[in-house]
């Protein structure tokens, strides 16, 4: 491959990391309004995370990019792909990271929040102060482990039209009639993302154990 | 129905209204009826020890008070607040009513000093450093001061249940629940949890403790109060209610503790 292919790849991997960012970012920001909707004393509220939740993760995220990108745009709305992407996998990483912090939310001993309660303190702070905190130290195995399913997952956005890292690749690839070495090479610059994140999240996963025991 | 024994407590003023009133209050869990038709008034700085078999509602009375359980019928006034169920009563009611629980429940992920220090800074808008000094007093009287800068995993449980007493107490509260505070504790620490509630006691501050610890009861109770099956069975003044009570069932439970 020469350095010109190579510095297109890596462009590629510049989108994916880019999107991957937002989609975490705006994700968590949601993510944690869905969990603290779904934890709600709210009943309605709490129904209505639950369904959101459930549509989300019920449904492929490849259908929720076409219907953010080919539908959106029937309704009058037509959006970059950089931007329909971004919103089709906030609204993924949002089901997801929501479903795994409303568990962590519930992991945090009861005996926690009636403290709280005990000392008069309402839900605002009860929630920030105490529960979030140790919510958030519970769930971080969880919360590394589905950044790195985001990350892989960013090459849907390809469907699209999305130049990421695989399409870039796929480019690539066609250009040079050489799939095998332009695909390893793809591969590898996915590897070397998220196996970082891999072993991180085992190795936080491994001290809570301890701790907890 | 508490006023045949209210002749052997110190006399309260008549014009200071009680601490506690529960006016035939009825607790349903579901289908499960936890109290049944509870009368009890608690005046100003009196002691009263709650026991009786496990499953009693003892937890559940004393959690209504401040609303940790909400109550299906009856009535409840905490420091002239009828508590129901808005917010704002039920927030001003916790703000005068502290509570210790059995197993302790520190933040585990706040030092000892910020364990004391969140709730009046965040409630009753404290300064850093007035909650600080606060808690720092408190902490120095439970004599756990040097620990201060801890996180509560590095504390053996009395130390703990210290802790917590003088994180409820850093709210200036003008009532104390206890539940349980020593039945989590190995033998050797219970001593130290008891005499800090004594010293409480002393200085005057209303508690309503539910405990097994009948030296505690007899040293300290004004009212002993015996409960079986969501209701009240017997209450009275320790040196009667010990030595000569009145129901079958609160003979069996006595005969049953001080056996152990
Ligand atoms: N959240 C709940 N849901 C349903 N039933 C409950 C709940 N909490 C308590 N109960 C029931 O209410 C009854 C009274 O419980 P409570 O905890 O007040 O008893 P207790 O006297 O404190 O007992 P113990 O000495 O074991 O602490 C028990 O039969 C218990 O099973
Ligand atoms: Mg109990």
């Amino acid at each position: 491959m020469s350095s010109q292919e190579i510095l297109f790849l890596l462009s590629g991997l510049k989108w994916t990391l880019a999107l991957s960012a937002v989609a975490f970012v705006t994700g968590a920001i949601f993510g944690l309004l869905v969990a603290l909707a779904r934890t709600s004393p709210n009943r309605i509220v709490a129904k209505a995370a639950e369904y959101y939740i459930n549509v989300f993760q019920g449904t492929p995220l490849l259908m929720q990019l076409f219907v953010v990108y080919f539908g959106l745009p029937l309704l009058g709305l037509k959006l970059d792909a950089w931007i329909a992407v971004a919103i089709g996998f906030t609204l993924h990483a949002s089901a997801y990271l929501g479903e795994i912090w409303r568990g962590a939310i519930q992991a945090v001993p009861r005996g926690q929040t009636e403290a709280a309660s005990a000392l008069a303190l309402t839900y605002w702070p009860r929630i920030k102060d105490v529960v979030l905190p140790q919510a958030l130290r519970i769930s971080l195995p969880a919360t590394v482990g589905f950044l790195v399913q985001l990350i892989k997952g960013t090459s849907l956005a390809a469907l699209v039209g999305f130049t990421e890292l695989s399409l870039a690749g796929k480019f690539i690839a066609n250009q040079t009639f050489r799939p095998l070495v332009v695909y390893s090479v793809v591969g590898l610059l996915y590897f070397i993302i998220c196996w970082p994140l891999s072993l991180y999240g085992a190795r936080l996963e491994r001290k809570f154990a301890a701790a907890s025991r | 129905m508490a006023s045949t024994q209210s002749a052997a407590a110190p006399v309260a003023s008549p014009a200071i209204a009680p601490m506690i009133v529960m006016e035939a209050v009825e607790k349903w869990y579901g289908p499960y009826k936890a109290l049944t038709d509870i009368n009890l008034s608690v005046r100003q700085g009196e002691k009263i020890v709650l026991c009786g078999p496990s499953g009693s509602g003892k937890s559940t009375l004393i959690r209504c008070i401040n609303h940790l359980e909400g109550y299906s019928k009856g009535r409840i006034t905490v420091g002239g607040v009828n508590l129901t169920e808005s917010a704002k009563t039920i927030d001003a009611v916790r703000r005068d009513v502290g509570m210790v629980f059995q197993q302790f429940n520190l933040f585990p992920h706040m030092t000892i000093l910020q364990n004391c220090t969140l709730s009046p800074m965040r409630t009753l808008g404290q300064s850093k450093a007035k909650a600080e000094a606060t808690a720092r007093r408190l902490l120095e009287r439970v004599k756990i001061l040097d620990q201060a800068d801890k996180y509560p995993a590095q504390l053996s449980g009395g130390q703990q249940q210290r802790v917590a007493i003088a994180r409820a107490l850093c709210m200036e509260p003008k009532v104390m629940l206890f539940d349980e505070p020593t039945s989590a504790l190995d033998p050797e620490m219970v001593k130290e949890v008891l005499d800090t509630m004594i010293g409480l006691a002393e200085d005057g501050m209303t508690m309503i403790v539910v405990t097994h610890e009948m030296g505690f009861a007899r040293q300290v109770a004004d009212r002993v109060i015996f409960m079986a099956k969501g209701e009240i069975v017997e209450e009275g003044h320790p040196k009667d209610f010990f030595t000569a009570p009145k129901h079958e069932r609160t003979r069996a439970f006595l005969g049953e503790i001080l056996r152990h």
